[in-house]
């Protein structure tokens, strides 16, 4: 029943990844983390003091026996700039997993194939457990896959639209074609997006600016936490199939019996 | 096309970005004006979560070889204070900045090719990016190989106001000095990026023209920016004209009701540009404006070289057609510099941290470092 999600080898018993990103403050984080269940967080080194420190450390309100952190290469632009974030990382004492994103347009954060492809070989061969962020690409997430990334992260809309599944179609060839765990990244508004995004069979989904930016982060933060089971227990059970026009419940073939 | 073009060209004043901005510019109710904030803050908090970046402007030199009616620093008023920095000094006042909190500095200087040089600006840089993870610089406009240099030296943005988009109020206010050519400083960020500025920031001088007239032709500017310099982040600011040596009177009014209304019409056309808020404007309305769409906030800043720590008063002096005459003042006291124009929120960068936090946003002091590029 219910089987835990496995990423690179380590069991997850919660499918709701959770970035930190744009919180009004550490404390509210730290409370929104809880509520959600989330065993897995996102963490961006670009506010990092390179020597590895920051005045107020986002480290210190992060219980790394609760969760796995994973740092993420937001704000970076190419290839090299995410390598050099990853390794910093390691400096940090974080362990070698990275979520990959590498966007060059600041305004939709849209992930550049090119570079991510790129940076993923080299994170690889550096032994980094790497967990890509991209465009609902069917085929990019096959060449990464083939490169040895530990999961494909394809975004349901862009950063921040709250705008749900709008890639759907290719997101579905993406679950259909997968040898890793898909996770649904980026653009899941509102709860019913993450319970649509498991029923659709991905593996998991990340939220976050729905939970920041919410008037109750916690409570969203739970009610997030409920869908992503809920949707899960559906694909489980298996939905009943679709229909364009009603089924009669007596047949018209009847007779024939 | 060069912006200076598509500008001139006048088929910005037909596209839909510029008759949607131009209705959001309209005279609004009180309620209506409401209406526009909660849809701003909204937007904001989508793009940027309720984070506000800080930085401080650091003042190099308030030397100028250009004449500009509403500037202290222009060259006309001989009876001001004037000091460039030295390299050393420089790192003196950015120390102390970063001792302050802040890792983000815009390095400021009036535009002067003898005192600040190609290779000054560069030294300055040198000296400062092994510690300050973000710098960007508001110098006059420069080719782009110039710029090229200044970004391998880590010069993360470039900051350059157009001043006004009115042709003929920019003839009459800038009289001398290279700064008379309106296209070349028109093209200055398409250079920069160019050059590889990961950052640009753009703006008006609010005071000189109409108000709505200089938004429309800045947003046509922010609108142009975006699809052709996509990769770099865009920065606008509002300024408003500030009391300044040589008592320039402001030739037109954008009022504190209309400021409001001006960065929610930005933010709600342009959701994803940061827009900056300084130290020009008093505490009472930049805490009023912090939710309408700002992203970005400079706190305890100075205007004048020096004015952190007080560096480089010995070499204060005045530029009198060129020439350096000595200011007079008692023995063995020094004259600090004079500032470019006077600053209304006097709060410290801590006081103004701990308002944000009171006000449920993250204060962030850094957001990138330019040594990982």
């Amino acid at each position: 029943m219910n089987p835990s999600l496995v990423i690179a080898g380590k069991r997850l018993d919660s499918r709701l990844l959770v970035g930190t990103g744009k919180f009004g403050s550490l404390s509210l984080m730290k409370e929104t983390l809880e509520a959600s269940g989330t065993r897995l967080v996102t963490v961006a080194l670009r506010r990092a003091d390179l020597n590895g420190k920051r005045e107020v450390n986002i480290l210190d309100y992060l219980d790394a026996s609760r969760y796995l952190i994973m740092p993420n290469t937001s704000g970076a632009r190419t290839a090299e700039e995410a390598v050099r974030l990853a390794r910093l990382a390691v400096t940090m004492g974080l362990e070698k997993w990275v979520k990959l994103e590498i966007h060059p347009d600041p305004r939709y954060l849209l992930p550049d194939p090119v570079e991510t492809l790129k940076a993923a070989e080299m994170l690889v061969k550096e032994n980094f457990t790497v967990l890509p962020y991209i465009n609902a690409d069917p085929v990019l997430a096959k060449r990464l896959q083939e490169v040895g990334c530990a999961t494909v992260m394809p975004l349901g809309s862009p950063i921040g639209s709250n705008r749900g599944l709008e890639t759907r179609a290719q997101l579905a060839i993406i679950i259909e074609q997968a040898t890793v765990p898909v996770v649904i990244d980026a653009g899941l508004g509102a709860p019913s997006h993450a319970a649509e995004a498991m029923e659709m069979g991905a593996d998991a989904v990340l939220i976050n600016t729905a939970l920041a930016v919410a008037s109750d982060p916690v409570r969203m933060a739970h009610a997030f936490r409920k869908a992503v089971e809920a949707g899960r227990e559906a694909y489980e059970i298996g939905l009943p199939s679709r229909h364009t026009r009603a089924i009669a419940t007596s047949p018209l073939t009847g007779f024939l019996e | 096309m060069a912006f200076s073009n598509y500008f001139c060209s006048e088929t910005w004043r037909e596209s839909e970005v510029h008759r949607r901005f131009k209705e959001l510019l309209l005279p609004k109710t009180p309620q209506e004006l409401e209406n526009l904030a909660q849809q701003a803050r909204q937007l904001t908090w989508q793009n940027f979560g309720k984070t506000m970046r800080l930085f401080a402007p650091l003042y190099l030199s308030n030397e100028c070889v250009n004449a500009c009616e509403y500037c202290g620093f222009s060259r006309d008023n001989e009876s001001i204070v004037r000091v460039t920095l030295s390299p050393e000094q420089v790192e003196t006042e950015a120390r102390y900045l970063v001792n302050e909190g802040f890792r983000s500095l815009l390095l400021v200087a009036g535009e002067h090719p003898k005192f600040v040089s190609q290779s000054y600006l560069r030294e300055c840089l040198d000296r400062l990016h092994v510690f300050v993870p973000s710098l960007s610089l508001e110098i006059g406009p420069m080719e782009t190989a110039d710029y090229l240099s200044l970004v391998k030296a880590g010069a993360e943005g470039l900051v350059v106001y157009q001043e006004t988009y009115d042709r003929e109020i920019y003839a009459e206010l800038h009289t001398a000095g290279p700064k008379k050519d309106f296209d070349w400083r028109l093209n200055c960020a398409e250079r920069a990026y160019e050059a590889g500025f990961k950052r640009l920031g753009i703006g008006a001088l609010f005071g000189l023209a109409d108000w709505r007239v200089e938004a429309l032709a800045l947003a046509a500017h922010v609108d142009y920016l975006l699809k052709h310099c996509w990769k770099s982040f865009l920065t606008v600011s509002l300024p408003r004209l500030r009391p300044a040596a040589g008592e320039f009177a402001p030739l037109t009014r954008l009022d504190d009701r209309d400021l409001p209304q001006l960065i929610c019409a930005l933010r709600l056309t342009f959701p994803q540009i940061g827009l900056v808020l300084s130290t020009r404007e008093p505490q009472r309305l930049r805490d009023g404006l912090i939710p309408l769409g700002i992203t970005h906030m400079s706190a305890g800043s100075h205007t004048e070289p020096g004015g952190y720590t007080g560096a480089g008063q010995e070499k204060a002096h005045h530029t009198v057609r060129g020439k350096a005459m000595p200011v007079i003042a008692s023995e063995g006291e020094h004259k600090p510099a004079t500032e470019q124009f006077a600053i209304a929120d006097a709060r410290s960068p801590k006081e103004v941290a701990q308002r944000l936090q009171e006000m449920g946003y993250d204060p962030v002091w850094k957001d990138w470092d330019q040594r990982l590029n």
